[in-house]
């Protein structure tokens, strides 16, 4: 060991991850027949989006997008989620949860949320069309369970996740072969933080629903969380629905994702926000991963995201 | 791409540290039982204030539960439910922190199950390995495995942190001699880069902050050494090659660089025509992947692997605009001067240092499946964006770290079949050549994957080598 400074470095963290989020985008779309990326609108989603379009450049993205769609959206993402689609000239598939509803092949949870039931209809879509690999926005740092998934993660013919019998990833030769039935889920920004997707949002000027910035908002408290008055939601008579000026961290369903109360109105507010945060991204925001500490494992193993 | 990053603090006007200028290091952790390398990890997250309220909570709740006084920092890492119940660490599990300084991934090895492939896999990413090694017993075999795993990967640096030095009140003898033992192993194995640190896991002692308990020790913390090696981009793969020349200044590492010339497989040929993003880019052709490693530069002279084929870089690209030159780690799409056959799984290498393509070559093969391989199987090999059919010719032995003499390549013992997690010395014939090289000199172009042909799996990992253990004058790769 020698006291002598290292060459600087060439590449910064954030060229780090994207050159490595492109290096994941490419090599899966080399090897599969049929890829599509689940794209709900939300910030990983479109950062994901994002990273495909450099990857592909000059050329246009070659795959379509799938959206779960709970029909329990925020209009603002709906509306974002299609001019997007639209700018880039791509093609996109929605799954309706409601769909199922209606027809019966899924009934509505007592607690009103839908989260957990976009896992059938995303493998029927998955089946439907015959998608072998599916880009997708997790990250690791967002939960335990997922600290230990494979960038590249085999799924089997009912999408699950075996997390005792995962294939070692070595060096950056992923592995997305597959039996027919199966398919392989990837994961492109496996090893980015809350704080990189930020930083990379605002380093490349990314557009994004308008609900991740401070607004005023009629909201109610419930579980600790603030959720907004909407279709999806039932108001009790006891909740007390008051103006507090709030953002989203995550906008899914928009039974259970909750806001929390922050001033933050530009990328780099956000960005202070999220590093001084003292509660986790999930943690804050989303009422079905509290359920159990196991939760995101068990949902997982069922072929969620 | 921004600004060259920083090698001092990089704050943002916010005081938060900004990724934009900061670098990146990739890091394992490996340690046998009981020798607190949770607590290390726990204790590397919390000193460096990247435990969230919630998730520290949760654990100061769990320790509770379990009738634990202190806060277990253990608990942070583990990730499933079987290894909560079981109270072990099953699989890999990747964390990040950062420091104004750099950020951090770590991939956490677990010592219990699986050791080797777990040590392996979180090995073959890492820019540095931190091997935890409990003070009251010092080197022990699983210790010895795990440098033995650096070695054969080539891990540029490795730090051994001497745990629980507070069980032994501090005292500066045990830690001498387990310093004595570990360099002595390291440099029979050819470790080029191993430094010692007496630490307590359990009390942050020279973890992040330097101990006032241990005043015979003035060397750096384990946090300080992470925040200034060098990481791949910076030439630490080019310094550790060197080093195995004879090259000890770290600052040559870059001309230890230009020297071994620079590789890019090919991941994709982006050919838009009526897909382009617009009408001029309709006739475009490039050639997509991430550099391997080296700095490739427009008018360097190119041979196209494995046809042989000639011609030079005519432009790199990205998306955000044209690169007179490109590092290792960048991903860019590269136009080449003459049309050239070129497909996915064809490597670009600079003609300068060329290997050629062999359809023979011999390798150490880590092996991390339930069933053994033997003489005669067929697999795939993985080799930068190429898959090819494979046959395993002979196997040669396998490596025992308990014989005596300590060498990679002295330490191989008879064997005909590799059963989970060995390590042997294996030849393979291929169906197609490919531009293997020795792993020695080149990290990316030298590793490989065996896979399953029937259900894809992965099978092993590989580190092809030029010379046979014993038989220094045969050439280890042949044509």
């Amino acid at each position: 060991m020698t006291t002598d400074t290292p060459a600087p470095a060439r590449l910064s963290t954030l060229d780090s991850l994207e050159a490595e989020g492109i290096h994941i985008i490419r090599e899966a779309v080399g090897t599969a027949r049929k890829p599509v990326l689940l794209f709900s609108g939300g910030k990983d989603s479109v950062v994901v989006l994002h990273l495909a379009t450099k990857a592909f450049w000059p050329g246009k993205v070659p795959f379509e997008l799938l959206h779960v769609d709970t029909g329990h959206n925020f209009d603002e993402v709906i509306e974002f989620r299609d001019r997007t689609v639209e700018k880039l000239g791509l093609r996109l598939q929605v799954a309706k949860v409601q769909d199922y509803i209606d027809d019966g092949r899924l009934r509505e949870r007592p607690d009103g949320t839908r989260n957990p039931l976009q896992t059938v209809p995303l493998l029927d879509a998955i089946t439907e069309h015959k998608y072998d690999v599916v880009f997708g926005g997790a990250r690791r740092d967002e939960e335990k369970a997922r600290a230990k998934e494979r960038v590249v993660s085999l799924r089997d013919e009912f999408g699950a996740w075996d997390p005792r019998n995962q294939r070692p990833e070595l060096w950056n030769l992923y592995n997305p072969r597959h039996l027919p039935g199966q398919h392989v889920r990837v994961f492109p920004l496996s090893n980015w933080t809350e704080l990189d997707v930020w930083r990379y949002i605002e380093a490349e000027g990314i557009e994004l629903p308008p609900l991740y910035y401070a607004h005023e908002r009629e909201v109610f408290q419930r579980d600790g969380m603030w959720l907004t008055p909407h279709d999806s939601v039932r108001v009790r008579d006891t909740d007390v629905i008051e103006k507090r000026t709030v953002r989203y961290r995550t906008v899914g369903d928009a039974s259970c994702t909750g806001a929390v109360e922050s001033p933050a109105v530009s990328i780099q507010d956000v960005i202070a926000e999220v590093a001084s945060t003292r509660i986790t991204e999930r943690g804050a925001t989303r009422a079905d991963d509290r359920m159990s500490e196991a939760a995101m494992e068990d949902r997982k193993k069922e072929g969620y995201f | 791409m921004s600004a060259a990053p920083q090698t001092t603090d990089a704050l943002d006007s916010a005081g938060v540290p900004d990724t934009t200028r900061t670098s990146l290091l990739r890091f394992a952790t490996a340690g046998s039982v009981d020798d607190g390398k949770s607590t290390l990890v726990g204790r590397l997250l919390h000193d460096t204030k990247s435990i969230l309220a919630d998730a520290y909570e949760a654990v100061e709740r769990v320790s509770k539960e379990r009738g634990s006084e202190e806060v277990d920092l253990a608990l942070l890492t583990d990730g499933l439910r079987a290894e909560r119940e079981q109270g072990i660490t099953i699989d890999v599990a990747y964390r990040y922190f950062s420091t104004p300084r750099r950020t951090f991934i770590l991939a956490d090895c677990p010592g219990h199950v699986q050791y080797t492939r777990n040590t392996v896999t979180g090995a073959s990413t890492a820019d540095a390995l931190v091997v935890l090694i409990d003070a009251r017993y010092g080197v022990v075999e699983q210790t010895k495995r795990h440098l033995a795993v650096a070695a054969l990967l080539r891990v540029p640096h490795v730090i051994i942190a001497v745990n629980k030095i507070d069980l032994l009140d501090y005292a500066s003898g045990p830690f001498r001699s387990i310093s004595q033992h570990v360099q002595t192993h390291a440099e029979s194995l050819g470790l080029p880069n191993v430094i010692c640190v007496p630490v307590s896991a359990l009390n942050g002692d020279n973890v992040a902050e330097r101990s006032d308990n241990t005043p015979w020790y003035e060397g750096p913390t384990v946090l300080e050494i992470l925040e200034t090696v060098p990481s791949i981009d910076q030439g630490a793969d080019a310094f550790a090659a060197a080093h195995r020349h004879g090259v000890t200044h770290p600052g040559r590492a870059d001309a230890a660089a230009e020297e071994i010339g620079w590789r890019l497989p090919v991941q994709l040929v982006l050919r838009p025509q009526d897909a382009a993003v617009s009408e001029e880019y309709r006739e475009y052709r490039g050639y997509a992947g991430q550099v391997a490693e080296g700095t490739i530069r427009v008018g360097d002279e190119v041979v196209v692997q494995p046809s042989g084929k000639r011609t030079t870089v005519a432009g790199i690209d990205t998306a955000t605009g044209p690169l007179d030159e490109a590092h290792t780690g960048q991903s860019v799409a590269v136009r080449l001067a003459d049309e050239v056959d070129i497909a996915r799984g064809d490597l670009l290498s600079s003609a300068s240092d060329a290997t050629e393509s062999t359809k023979t070559f011999h390798a150490h093969v880590a092996w991390l499946t339930d069933r053994p391989l033997r003489v005669r199987d067929r697999v795939l090999v993985q080799h930068g964006s190429a898959v090819v059919q494979a046959m395993v010719t002979t196997i040669d032995g396998i490596l025992d770290i308990s014989l005596p003499g300590g060498t990679l390549d002295s330490s191989i013992a008879k064997g005909h079949e590799l059963q989970l997690n060995d390590i042997g010395v294996v030849s393979l014939q291929l169906a197609q050549p490919l531009a293997v090289e020795d792993y020695g000199n080149h990290r990316r172009t030298g590793a490989f994957c065996l896979l399953d042909p029937q259900d894809g799996n992965t099978l092993a990992a590989g580190t092809a080598r030029a010379q046979v253990p014993g038989t220094a004058d045969e050439s280890y790769i042949s044509i």
